[in-house]
């Protein structure tokens, strides 16, 4: 087969504004372009610099390897693409649909190109499609690419945001967990508090699960560590906010909670941590000179 | 330290030295008639089985001998560590600094001294 000449690069330079007029119609009927997102004229642009690119990386001998080096000019656009439609808040079909719309006018022309051909046109029309296929599938993994990165990002600054260790009181901390809690999130909050129990040297902590939606025997676990190992630290921990489903649960489940000190508001923590370090609070008296 | 023993572990524990640290102590407490043990180890970053039990014999043994034994200074990741080995170091006092161990020792013996006192009137 390799004595069958392709002819896409020669179609491709012969008619390219054909073909690009072709794909512009295509695309635009394809129900996959969205004014709101994109500009026709940016599309245009895009489409313009994306045949451009085909037709110098077509004219090199790998037709179809595109991971070799005169490939990289056409993987960066495609990448570069997709990561920028990805962000517009493309799908997934819509950002393939550049790529694979330009099937239709490609084989038009092929087979004007090829008329009484069948043996060459079948060829070329295999390698086209065979081609644009791993172009396609190339931008698709990019598009989905970037799509993981933003989750993997979100899901760092998720871990960030929640678990923040607060003074409540000189030699006091909170803790208030909010969503579940899994191995790797305890362990997240372990570490954080047991930390900052190092630096402030505080004597109490009050872990707030009223944010905790559901209680296993994982999670009882991982809560019980916590508190074992903020006592091996030399301070105290006190678990707050145990809600009424959560207290049914840990019951049923047949956990031991043991000696942990569970109360059922922030507020009742807080009075036994006050009354465990020797601190009193009482309605502040007025003073004398004051007038009512 | 009055009636207290002071130990502060600066140097990496390995088993033999743990040995001959329960040993000495052992000794000190006899001689020196110590009421508490404070044992500071806030330099030690890593803890392994073996040097945990140590700990939990010692405070064992200091009972034994009447005296308190109060563990110091545990940094974050050894509390880690120790919990996720299931060590739990229960009948080991435990306080985050020398200061806070020592008033916790004094408290116990107060405590200890109230109990014992004859009744009054």
């Amino acid at each position: 087969m390799a004595t069958l000449k392709t002819r896409i690069p020669e179609v491709l330079e012969r008619h390219e504004d054909e073909i690009l007029s072709d794909w512009m119609k295509e695309q635009t009927t394809a129900l996959t372009q969205r004014p709101d997102l994109m500009k026709e004229s940016e599309l245009r642009q895009q489409s313009t610099k994306f045949l451009k690119l085909l037709r110098e990386a077509i004219s090199g001998n790998n037709l179809m390897d595109v991971q070799q080096t005169n490939w990289g000019p056409v993987r960066e656009f495609l990448s570069e693409m997709s990561r920028s439609r990805a962000i517009q808040g493309f799908t997934t079909t819509e950002t393939a649909t550049f790529v694979l719309s330009l099937k239709q006018p490609l084989f038009t022309r092929l087979r004007k190109t090829h008329d009484g051909q069948p043996d060459y046109l079948f060829e070329d029309l295999w390698n086209a499609t065979v081609l644009l296929d791993k172009l396609g599938l190339y931008s698709v993994e990019a598009f989905q690419k970037t799509r993981e990165d933003v989750i993997g990002r979100q899901q760092k600054e998720m871990f960030e945001l929640s678990t923040p260790v607060v003074e409540l009181w000189q030699g006091i901390l909170g803790l208030p967990i909010i969503g579940t809690l899994d191995s790797k999130r305890s362990q997240q909050v372990m570490e954080a508090l047991l930390q900052r129990l190092a630096e402030t040297q505080s004597e109490v902590a009050v872990i707030d699960i009223t944010g905790v939606p559901v209680m296993d025997t994982l999670t009882a676990q991982h809560l019980l560590k916590t508190v074992t190992a903020t006592r091996l630290m030399g301070a105290e921990c006190i678990i707050s906010g145990v809600r009424p489903q959560i207290a049914q649960t840990i019951v049923h489940l047949g956990v031991n909670l043991g000696d942990v000190t569970t109360k059922a508001s922030m507020a009742g923590a807080l009075a036994v941590a006050f009354k465990r370090m020797g601190l009193a609070v009482g309605p502040a008296r007025r003073q004398s000179g004051e007038t009512a | 330290m009055g009636e207290f023993l002071l130990v502060t572990i600066q140097v990496d524990m390995h088993d033999r030295l743990a040995t001959v640290l329960k040993d000495d102590l052992a000794n000190r407490i006899s001689a020196t008639r110590a009421r508490g043990v404070l044992i500071d180890i806030s330099a030690l970053d890593m803890v392994d089985s073996f040097i945990a039990r140590m700990f939990g014999d010692i405070a064992q043994i200091a009972r034994v001998m009447d005296a308190e034994t109060a563990l110091v200074g545990m940094q974050p990741p050894v509390a880690i560590t120790l919990v996720e080995m299931g060590v739990a170091m229960t009948g080991v006092r435990t306080a985050l600094n020398v200061e806070k161990g020592m008033a916790l020792l004094r408290a116990g013996m107060d405590e200890w001294r109230a109990d014992d006192d004859p009744p009054a009137g």
